[in-house]
C-alpha cells in the first residue's frame, strides 16, 4: 500500500503531504504561544502601578541570541537549497553552523537563566529589601538561611519599588556592593525564580516553552544531519522534504523569539 | 402521484465468496504490531472505540455512586462500598463516600467522559475507521502520526486513572479546574490532572492535525468537496477546532501546572488567603485568565462533541430515508459557520463573572446567531425524513432519538446564551440538564447509531435486532427520566457540585432570599437515582450484543444497508489499503432512489477501470 503524494505535490493543492502537515501543526502553534502572549498582556496591565519589572534582563545577550536566531534562519535556509541543488556536503556545513548556533543560544539562556537563580530579595525585619547576586553558595547554604549570614552583591532599598524599574537613571547610578544579611533578621527570601513574581513566571514559562522547541528542533535536525545520508542516497526529494519541513518549524522557532525579545527584554 | 414513484426491483446482495479473510494475502503481522503498533487507521480507529466504550462505561459508574450520595448523603454504598474503602482508604472509609472523594468523582466524570469517551469515540474512533474509507483513502496521511496520537491518549487515560489512587486522591475542583481552588486544594491529583490533559491535547493535535490533512491530500479523483460525504465535513471542521482550540487550554495547563508545581502565581490574585491564612505566593495573578482560557476551548469542545455525532446522525438518515438528504450545501456551509462562530461565545459560560454589559452582549448576540446554523442542521435533519419510506432499524431508532432529544438540550441552552436568565440559572442542575441532554441522549445516542450502523462493515456481521431495539427504547426512557427532573430541580434552585444532595442547603432559609427547596424536589434524587440504575442495566443489551455478534450476528455481505457512499464499496472488512482498486467519483453522496437507476442506491463511485454510467436524468 503507498499513500499518495508522500514526496511528489498534489496537483490541486500544490503540497506534499507533510508540508500540508507541518503549516497545520504550526497553526496550532500560533495558538499555543498566542495563548501565552494573552496570559502575558492580561498579567501586565493587571499589575498593580509600579509592580511590572522593567530592564530586568540583559538586552546585550538577548540581543546576541536574536541574532545567533536570525543567523541560524539564514544557514537552514541554505541548507535546504543545497538539498535543492543536490549538494549534500554544503548541506551537511550549513546545518552544522545551524546546530552550533541553536547550542549557542542555548548556552546563552543558561547562563541568563543561572544569574536569575542567584539573585535574591531579602525581606529584611527593619522593612528594608537586600537585592542582589549571591557572592558565594556555600555547601552549608540552606543552614546559613537559619543560621548563619547571607552576603550578596547588591544594595539595599526602602521600597520594593525601587527594584522594579531598572532603566530609570537613579537606579542606574545606584551603587552595588557588597551586601551581608543576618539571618535572624531574614522576614523572607527568595532568588528570581519563576515564583517571585508574574514577570519572572511568565519569562521562565515562556522562554522555557521556546528554549523547548529550540532544543527538539536541534535534535531533529541533528537526526538528519547525522542519520540522513542513506535516504539521501536512496530519494533525495524525500530528504529535501524533511529538511523543507523541519526547517519551516525552525523558522517558526525564530519567528516566536522575535515576539519575545521586544516584549520580555526591551518594555 | 402515485404513479410516478418508480418501484425498484427487491435488492439482492452479491454473496460474499469468501470469508473475508481472503483480502490480506500477505503474511499476518504478529499480535503486538497488528493491535498495539498497528499504523492501519482502521485498527486505531477499533483501538479508540473500544478504548473509550470503556472509558465511558468507567465515568458512567462514577456518576452511579455520586448518584447513590446524592439521593442517600452518607449512607455506605451499598455492594461495592466495601470494595471502594478497600481500594481508595481513608476518603471513602466505611463504604461512605467522604465530600473529597465526592469532588474527586465529580472532576473526573466530567473530564473522562468528555475528554476519555465521547471525543475520542465520536473524533477518532469513527473518524479514524470511517473517513479515509469514505474519501476513498487508502490510509491516513501520516499512519505513524496517527498510531502516536493513540498512544498518547492511551498514556493521558492511565495517568487519569492512576491519579484515584495517590495519596489525596484524584483532581477536585470540576472538570473546569477553576483557579484557585485548583491550586489550592491539598493533593497531587491536579498535577496528574493536568499531565493527562496535556497527553490528551497532544493526541488530539496529532489526530486532527492528521485528519485535515487527510481530507485535504487523499481524496480520490473525482471526489470534489461538494461530493464529500457530510460525515466527512463534520469531522474535518472538529478538527480545525481540535486544531485551534485546544493549544490555548494547553497554555493554560502549563501556566496552572507551573502554579501547582513552581509555586508561581499565574492565576492567584493578591492577597490570597487559604485556611486563614495568607498563602506564601506572590500574587499578582489573575483567576479569571484561567477563565478566559478554559472556555476559549471548552466551549468550541461541545462542538466538538456533536458535530462528529450530526455527521453520523446525517448518514444514518439519508441511508434509512433512501432519499438525498435535505439541503447538502445548507448542511455544509452551517457547519462551516458553527466552526467559525464557536470560537467567539465563549464567555457566555462567565456571566457571572462580572464581565460588564457590554462584554456580555457581545457574547450574547454571538450565542444567539450561533444558534441559527445549528438550526438550519438539525431542521435539514428533519425534513429529510419527510416523504421518505424511511427503513426503521436500530441506527436508525438511534438517529431517530437523537433529534428530539437534542433539540430539547439545545433549546434549553437559550435561555443559558441570555445573561439575565443564566445569572439565575449558572451552576444548577438546570444547567447539568441542558448539557447532559446535547451530550448524553443527544451525541452519545448518535454514537451508539453509528456503532450499529458501522458495525458490519467492521465484522462481515449485524448487531442482532432485538437487543439493539430493547437498547434503544430502555436507554431512551431512562434516560429522560433522568436528565428531565434536573430541569425542575434547578428552576427551583437546587446547586450542583453539592455532595450532600443539597440537603443542607435545602434547610437553609433566609426570609425573603433563600426559600428551602421543596420536599418533593429534593425525593426527584431518589428517583434519578433509580432511573440510572436501570441506564445501567440497559446498556447490558448493549455490551452482551456487541462481543456476542463478532461471531454469532446475521452474516451480511459488503454493503448490507445499500448505502452509496464509499465506505460501503469496499470489501468487509476493509483490507489494509482499503480497497483492491483504485476508485473514481462521479457523483455525490446521497443518490438514492434516482429516477432511472437499477437499483435503489447509486454508488459515489466505483474501480477506475469500469466506470458506471450516469443514470440518465428524468426531468
Amino acid at each position: 500500500m503507498d499513500i499518495p503524494y508522500t514526496v511528489e505535490s498534489r496537483p490541486d493543492t500544490g503540497l506534499y503531504n507533510a508540508k500540508l502537515g507541518i503549516w497545520l501543526f504550526l497553526a496550532s502553534e500560533v495558538m499555543l504561544f498566542g495563548g501565552l502572549f494573552s496570559a502575558y498582556v492580561l498579567l501586565r496591565v493587571g499589575a498593580a502601578p509600579g509592580m511590572w519589572p522593567h530592564g530586568w534582563l540583559n538586552v546585550t545577550l538577548g540581543t546576541i541570541n536574536t541574532l545567533l536566531l536570525a543567523l541560524s534562519a539564514i544557514t537552514t535556509l541554505l541548507a535546504w537549497a543545497a538539498c535543492k541543488v543536490r549538494d549534500f556536503t554544503k548541506f551537511r556545513i550549513f546545518h552544522a553552523c545551524t546546530i552550533l548556533l541553536a547550542l549557542s543560544f542555548l548556552t546563552i539562556k543558561s547562563f541568563e537563566y543561572h544569574d536569575k537563580l542567584i539573585h535574591y530579595e531579602i525581606v529584611l525585619n527593619n522593612g528594608t529589601f537586600a537585592d542582589g547576586h549571591l557572592v558565594e553558595k556555600s555547601a552549608d547554604f540552606d543552614l546559613a538561611k537559619k543560621t548563619g549570614t547571607i552576603t550578596l552583591h547588591g544594595r539595599i532599598v526602602d521600597d520594593e519599588k525601587e527594584l522594579m524599574d531598572l532603566r530609570t537613571p537613579e537606579a542606574r547610578a545606584a551603587k552595588l556592593g557588597e551586601v551581608t544579611v543576618a539571618a535572624a533578621d531574614i522576614v523572607k527570601m527568595g532568588n528570581y525564580g519563576p515564583r517571585h513574581n508574574t514577570f519572572t513566571a511568565i519569562y521562565f514559562t515562556m522562554t522555557g516553552l521556546h528554549a523547548l522547541h529550540i532544543l527538539g528542533g536541534t535534535i531533529v535536525i541533528f537526526y538528519m544531519w547525522a542519520f540522513g545520508g542513506a535516504m539521501w542516497k536512496t530519494d533525495p526529494e524525500r530528504f529535501t522534504n524533511r529538511i523543507e519541513v523541519s526547517g519551516l518549524f525552525w523558522h517558526f522557532v525564530d519567528l516566536v523569539w522575535i515576539f519575545l525579545f521586544p516584549v520580555l527584554y526591551l518594555t | 402521484m402515485l404513479s410516478d414513484i418508480q418501484q425498484f426491483p427487491p435488492f439482492r446482495e452479491p454473496q460474499p465468496a469468501h470469508d473475508g479473510h481472503g483480502h490480506a494475502e500477505h503474511h499476518e503481522p504478529g499480535f503486538w504490531s497488528k493491535y498495539i503498533f498497528s499504523t492501519d487507521h482502521k485498527v486505531i480507529g477499533i483501538q479508540y472505540g473500544f478504548t473509550s466504550l470503556c472509558f465511558l462505561l468507567f465515568g458512567f459508574s462514577l456518576m452511579l455512586l455520586m448518584r447513590w450520595q446524592i439521593a442517600h448523603p452518607g449512607v455506605p454504598v451499598p455492594v461495592i462500598g466495601p470494595l471502594l474503602a478497600k481500594f481508595l482508604g481513608q476518603p471513602a472509609a466505611g463504604g461512605i463516600i467522604s465530600p473529597e472523594l465526592y469532588n474527586s468523582f465529580g472532576a473526573m466524570h466530567g473530564t473522562i467522559m468528555v475528554f476519555l469517551g465521547v471525543v475520542p469515540l465520536a473524533f477518532a474512533a469513527f473518524g479514524n475507521y470511517v473517513v479515509p474509507l469514505m474519501i476513498g483513502a487508502p490510509d491516513m496521511c501520516f499512519p505513524r502520526v496517527n498510531m502516536a496520537s493513540f498512544h498518547a491518549y492511551f498514556l493521558g487515560g492511565v495517568v487519569m486513572v492512576v491519579s484515584f489512587f495517590i495519596p489525596g486522591g484524584a483532581a477536585q475542583a470540576g472538570w473546569t479546574s477553576y483557579s484557585p481552588l485548583a491550586t489550592t486544594i491539598p493533593t497531587d491529583g491536579q498535577a496528574f490532572w493536568l499531565i493527562g490533559m496535556v497527553l490528551l491535547i497532544t493526541s488530539s493535535l496529532l489526530g486532527a492535525v492528521n485528519f485535515i490533512a487527510t481530507i485535504i491530500q487523499l481524496r480520490a479523483p473525482g471526489m470534489t468537496w461538494m461530493r464529500l460525504p457530510w460525515f466527512v465535513w463534520a469531522q474535518f471542521v472538529t478538527a480545525f477546532i481540535l486544531l485551534l482550540a485546544f493549544p490555548p487550554l494547553e497554555a493554560a495547563g502549563v501556566l496552572q501546572l507551573m502554579d501547582n508545581l513552581a509555586h508561581t502565581s499565574f492565576f492567584l490574585p493578591t492577597g490570597l488567603a487559604v485556611g486563614g491564612q495568607l498563602a506564601d505566593r506572590s500574587g499578582g495573578g489573575s483567576p479569571l485568565l484561567w477563565q478566559h482560557l478554559f472556555w476559549f476551548l471548552g466551549h468550541p469542545e461541545v462542538y466538538v462533541l456533536i458535530l462528529p455525532a450530526m455527521g453520523i446522525v446525517v448518514e444514518v438518515i439519508a441511508n434509512n430515508t433512501r432519499k438525498p438528504i435535505w439541503g447538502y450545501k445548507s448542511l455544509v456551509y452551517s457547519v462551516l459557520f458553527v466552526g467559525f462562530l464557536s470560537f467567539i461565545v465563549w464567555a457566555h459560560h462567565m456571566y457571572l463573572t462580572g464581565m460588564g454589559q457590554k462584554i456580555a452582549t457581545f457574547f450574547q448576540a454571538t450565542t444567539m446567531i450561533i444558534s441559527i446554523p445549528s438550526v438550519i442542521i438539525l431542521t435539514c435533519m428533519f425534513l429529510s425524513l419527510w416523504g421518505g419510506s424511511i427503513r426503521i432499524n436500530t441506527p436508525m431508532l438511534f438517529a431517530l432519538g437523537f433529534l428530539p432529544m437534542f433539540g430539547i438540550g439545545g433549546l434549553t441552552g437559550l435561555p443559558l446564551g441570555l445573561a439575565a436568565c443564566d445569572l439565575l440559572l449558572h451552576d444548577t442542575y438546570y444547567i447539568i440538564a441542558h448539557f447532559h441532554y446535547v451530550v448524553a441522549p443527544g451525541t452519545i445516542f448518535a454514537l451508539f447509531a453509528g456503532v450499529y450502523f458501522w458495525y458490519p462493515k467492521i465484522t462481515g456481521r449485524k448487531m442482532n435486532e432485538f437487543w439493539g431495539r430493547v437498547h434503544f427504547w430502555c436507554s431512551l426512557a431512562f434516560m429522560n427520566i433522568v436528565f428531565m427532573p434536573m430541569f425542575l430541580q434547578g428552576i427551583k434552585g437546587m446547586l450542583r457540585r453539592m455532595s450532600d444532595g443539597a440537603v443542607n442547603y435545602s434547610a437553609a432559609r433566609v426570609p425573603g432570599v433563600i426559600d428551602a427547596l421543596p420536599g418533593n424536589i429534593m425525593q426527584l434524587n431518589g428517583v434519578i437515582l433509580w432511573a440510572a440504575v436501570c441506564l445501567g442495566i440497559a446498556q447490558i443489551p448493549f455490551i452482551i450484543n456487541l462481543f456476542w455478534s463478532i461471531n454469532h450476528g446475521e452474516k451480511v455481505g459488503d454493503n448490507p444497508w445499500r448505502a452509496t457512499t464509499l465506505d460501503w464499496q469496499t470489501p468487509t472488512p476493509p483490507p489494509h489499503g482499503n480497497f483492491t482498486e483504485e476508485q473514481v467519483i462521479e457523483r455525490g453522496p446521497y443518490e438514492y432512489s434516482v429516477p432511472g437507476a437499477a437499483e435503489d442506491f447509486t454508488p459515489q463511485g466505483g474501480p477506475a477501470k469500469n466506470p458506471t454510467t450516469h443514470a440518465p436524468a428524468h426531468h
